[in-house]
């Protein structure tokens, strides 16, 4: 086994806690900031699309070492997305996703780390986001099962990147 | 100036997060698939320790800022509960958030991160413009 269990989890502690610094540096816990960035018609805030720039470009780089590598550092395999198939599913999906961030001004990340904030009102955003993904999951027509592909839980292949 | 230096800063280091998971473990760095795997149970070890950090990080940003980063939430109650509803179902569904899709999937040329991302953009601006006339 390449790397320890351990050793993983000490990884996957470490990316958390600079993803959350990386938030909070950011200005992406800010719903505000983040309907500020999205109001491209009235006094639009582009500052936040440093935040994506700056990230894809440091997340680039990591893809382009795990390309020399035959496999990750502490494990057997690289477990990344094989999927490439453009369907409903996703554009749906990630329109539904849209409104409700637009709506809001918060996605996933933030949304979770903003907690340590202890605000009552990203507290029940993040009940009602953990719901959202509950019932996603469970209902027979939309869900992962009912369609047997398409999701992280059955879509990941291990292996190489393409 | 500052908040677009710090904007450039956070996003290194979210890039910098991004890149330790995929080369250290070989996975992707997506916040709704790692909740949402988290939720069924599945590697549900690696999802707490990876929320336990995401959640920590504010506070270690605290120590050295002085204060908590700002989170200035407008939304009604109600409004919470559909958005918090729409982004948990709608990131489930289109297997990805903005760092799943948006961080890491356009880092690897993902065609169907970028067909993700465009898509939810346009929804998220054109939801803040239609807003704007009810307010």
């Amino acid at each position: 086994m390449n790397g320890s269990a351990f050793s993983r989890l000490v990884a996957t502690l470490a990316s958390g806690v600079i993803f959350g610094i990386g938030l909070s540096l950011s200005g992406m816990l800010d719903p505000a900031r983040v309907r500020a960035f999205l109001d491209i018609t009235r006094d639009w805030n582009p500052s936040l699309a440093f935040v994506l720039g700056g990230a894809v470009a440091v997340s680039a780089l990591g893809v382009l070492m795990t390309r020399r590598m035959q496999r990750p550092l502490l494990d057997d395999a690289f477990h990344l997305p094989a999927n490439r198939v453009i369907d409903r599913r996703l554009i749906i999906g990630s329109a539904i996703f849209g409104v409700g961030w637009g709506l809001v001004g918060l996605c996933p990340g933030p949304a979770l780390a903003s907690l340590s904030l202890g605000l009552p009102a990203t507290a029940l955003f993040v009940v009602a986001m953990l719901a959202g993904m509950v019932l996603h999951d469970r209902l027979p027509r939309v869900g992962p099962r009912a369609q047997g592909q398409g999701n992280d839980r059955i879509g990941i292949e291990s292996g190489r990147l393409p | 100036m500052n908040e677009y230096w710090n904007a450039l800063a956070g996003g290194l280091l979210i890039g910098l997060s991004a890149a330790i998971l995929m080369v250290a473990n070989g996975r992707v760095a997506g916040i709704s698939g790692i909740a949402g795997r988290l939720l069924q149970g599945v590697q549900a070890t690696t999802g707490i320790v990876f929320v336990l950090g995401l959640i920590a990080g504010p506070v270690i940003y605290r120590l050295f800022a002085g204060t908590w980063p700002a989170v200035t939430v407008t939304s009604s109650w109600p409004l919470l509960v559909i958005g918090g509803l729409l982004v948990g179902f709608g990131s489930r569904m289109g297997s990805g958030c903005t760092s799943g899709h948006g961080v890491v999937g356009l880092a690897r040329l993902s065609r169907r991160s970028v067909a993700a991302v465009a898509t939810f953009m346009i929804a998220a601006v054109a939801t803040v413009y239609l807003q704007g006339f009810l307010q």
